[in-house]
């Protein structure tokens, strides 16, 4: 046996926090998705997979797509827009940029519920955007914005922009702006200049980003909730069902279980490329003479 | 022969960010086929005037003619002029052949003629062995040919490198001094260069200007600029030279101590003002004859043999510095000497420059 080394000794309280309460969770609830709903609710210990069969129910499976579709839509715009405040922080002067960076991260220190409430105020039949639109001068009837797929999309949009614009300004203050230069003085527009050199350059920054936004949006369940109305479901939404109403927890349980896989199956997808960027990068700096 | 012709002129371009003066009402041309040196200590405008060359500024005041075409307000992508930039400025994620062919592409050449003309460049600057490779792999002296062969194979009407030699060592840079002034001769064209290294530019340049202050102080040939320096700055920054401070009288200096330097004063310095007069290491013989102009002793402090010469450090009453003589080894064999000597130094008029201080 070998002496545990002092790294091993710093990781362990980590080790120990996540073992009990990331991992023997997730087994728990992995477990719970193989046994059977009882006849008035609670859990009957009989072994079945049809809990996971009932996912690929087109009911449900329609739940996943469309959960999917609402998160793939709130990350290409926050993409968009996050890459372009990034893009103008990084454009900024120096000394600027950590107070525009702190602006942007600003929200993050209020409660997600309180900023997703402020929504509800904003987007309400007789909220702020239809007291504007009185003040400017309009008359007819209130837009109904609040409960809409639309009031789901933004709100996960701006809880999640943060993220995309940090991800992404990290690699574009890096760019030596010399690159761009260089671009122009071979003959590049200003646009070829973008979507051949600074565009190509900070896609790890926006894969980054992406990722954050759809994992956190295609599993959320408050915004949803609270600015759809329950009436545009995501899977959080059916997670939460089952196990606070309908009391299927093995169904909840399995449900969670092929959210979870989604969610992984993403995350691994970008760890594969972020590492076939790098490898290529190691693999590079062996051989520099000749 | 034939009057060179001018490719660039630059007339009394000025150039300010926010109070700062970096370019000061600065005029002068560049021939056709000529290497030229921009020379200067940091912060003296050489840079700024480069990126005004190349399109990055604008200048504030002035005009920049390129075949008689003011292109002082042309942007960068549409000039002729390509700039070598000091970091390289390789594009990290394309491939040597890549970074090449960018500049071809962006003018919607065929893909034949992109390729063959890529082809040819990479030949020239012996790249051919690494077309393949993203710029990480490469040493420093094969990233620099890359940024020369990206800009060269655009054929431009002026080639600008922003020190193009100041990332290599020492020993590299002497042979691409070498390389450099081959190349721009084996494809006819225009190099404008940005150096403060006064050394490189005496080696590179057939002609160079000599910039402080955002303010041109002299434009010549190399070898005019060594032997004529315009003022006492250029006198210092451009080799070595030794100081006399004095007063300036009819036919040159009096020395602090009461010497006389002798050496052609000019027309504008009156007599009785404060001067310097100079000479250079190797106008300096040891031992002279009775008759040479002008004549001192000194106490040798220190000596270095330099292979072909021995350069020695001699204190004598003329100036608060040592004087630097620099004598052929041939002549230090003839008549040996070492520290703590006492040696006679002598000079003739000829060599003695004198400037206002």
């Amino acid at each position: 046996m070998t002496r545990p080394s002092r790294s091993s000794l710093l990781t362990a309280p980590a080790l120990v926090w996540l073992t009990a309460l990331m991992v023997v969770p997730c087994v728990l609830v992995l477990a719970l998705a193989f046994f059977r709903r009882g006849i008035y609710g609670g859990i009957e210990y009989t072994f079945t997979l049809e809990n996971f069969g009932l996912v690929f129910d087109p009911l449900y499976a329609g739940i996943f797509l469309n959960s999917a579709r609402i998160a793939g839509t709130a990350t290409l715009i926050a993409v968009v827009i996050g890459y372009a405040a990034a893009y103008a922080i990084s454009a900024a002067p120096r000394r600027l940029q950590p107070v525009f960076l702190f602006f942007a991260v600003l929200p993050f220190w209020s409660n997600y519920l309180i900023r997703t409430y402020a929504w509800i105020v904003l987007l309400n039949r007789e909220g702020l955007i239809t007291q504007l639109l009185r003040w400017f001068g309009y008359t007819g009837e209130p837009p109904s914005m609040l409960y809409t797929e639309g009031a789901v999309i933004a709100g996960l949009v701006y809880n999640y922009l943060p993220f995309v614009i940090l991800a992404c300004y990290a690699p574009l203050s890096r760019l030596n702006p010399e690159l761009a230069e260089a671009s122009r003085d071979l003959g590049a527009s200003a646009a070829t200049t973008f979507r051949r050199v600074i565009l190509p350059l900070t896609v790890p920054g926006i894969a980054a980003g992406a990722v954050f936004v759809f994992v956190l949006s295609i599993g959320n369940f408050v915004t949803p909730a609270l600015l759809g109305g329950g009436r545009f479901q995501m899977i959080g939404n059916l997670v939460y069902d089952q196990f606070l109403t309908a009391n299927d927890w093995p169904f909840g349980a399995a449900l969670a279980m092929a959210l979870i896989a989604i969610m992984l199956l993403v995350l691994m997808a970008q760890a594969l490329a972020a590492n076939r960027a790098s490898g290529h990068t190691a693999q590079a700096g062996g051989d520099t003479d000749g | 022969m034939s009057e060179p012709r001018t490719l660039l002129a630059i007339d009394k371009v000025s150039k300010n960010f926010g109070r700062v003066t970096a370019v000061d009402g600065i005029s002068l041309d560049i021939r056709e086929n000529e290497f030229f040196a921009l020379l200067g200590p940091s912060g003296c405008g050489k840079t700024t005037l480069l990126r005004m060359l190349a399109g990055f500024e604008t200048p504030n005041d002035g005009r920049i003619l390129l075949d008689g075409r003011d292109i002082a307000k042309t942007p960068p992508n549409k000039r002729p002029v390509n700039l070598m930039f000091q970091s390289y400025a390789l594009f990290p994620h394309m491939s040597v052949r890549a970074n090449v062919s960018y500049g071809l592409e962006m003018e919607r050449l065929p893909a034949s003629e992109i390729r063959s003309r890529v082809d040819a460049i990479l030949a020239t600057t012996e790249l051919v062995a690494f077309a393949d490779r993203k710029p990480e792999q490469l040493s420093g002296g094969q990233k620099q040919r890359v940024a020369l062969a990206r800009a060269l194979v655009k054929r431009p009407r002026l080639l600008l490198l922003d020190e193009p030699l100041g990332a290599l060592d020492k020993k590299l840079r002497g042979a691409m001094q070498l390389e450099l002034k081959r190349l721009q001769h084996e494809v006819g064209i225009t190099f404008v260069i940005v150096t403060h290294d006064q050394e490189e530019s005496l080696v590179m340049a057939d002609r160079m200007a000599v910039l402080r202050d955002g303010r041109l102080l002299q434009c010549d040939t190399p070898h005019a600029i060594y032997e004529h320096p315009a003022d006492r700055f250029v006198a210092d920054f451009i080799g070595v030279m030794n100081f006399v401070p004095g007063k300036a009288t009819a036919d040159g200096v009096v020395a602090v101590n009461g010497v006389r330097i002798s050496g052609k004063v000019p027309a504008k310095l009156s007599s009785g003002a404060s001067a310097v007069a100079s000479v250079r290491p190797e106008r300096i013989r040891l031992f002279p004859s009775a008759e040479t102009a002008n004549r001192t002793t000194g106490t040798v402090e220190a000596l270095a043999y330099q292979g072909l010469d021995l350069q020695l450090h001699v204190r004598t009453p003329l100036s608060p510095k040592p004087f630097l003589v620099r004598v052929t080894a041939e002549a230090a064999d003839r008549r040996p000497v070492s520290s703590g000597d006492q040696v006679e130094l002598g000079w003739d008029a000829a060599d003695v420059r004198i400037f206002a201080e």
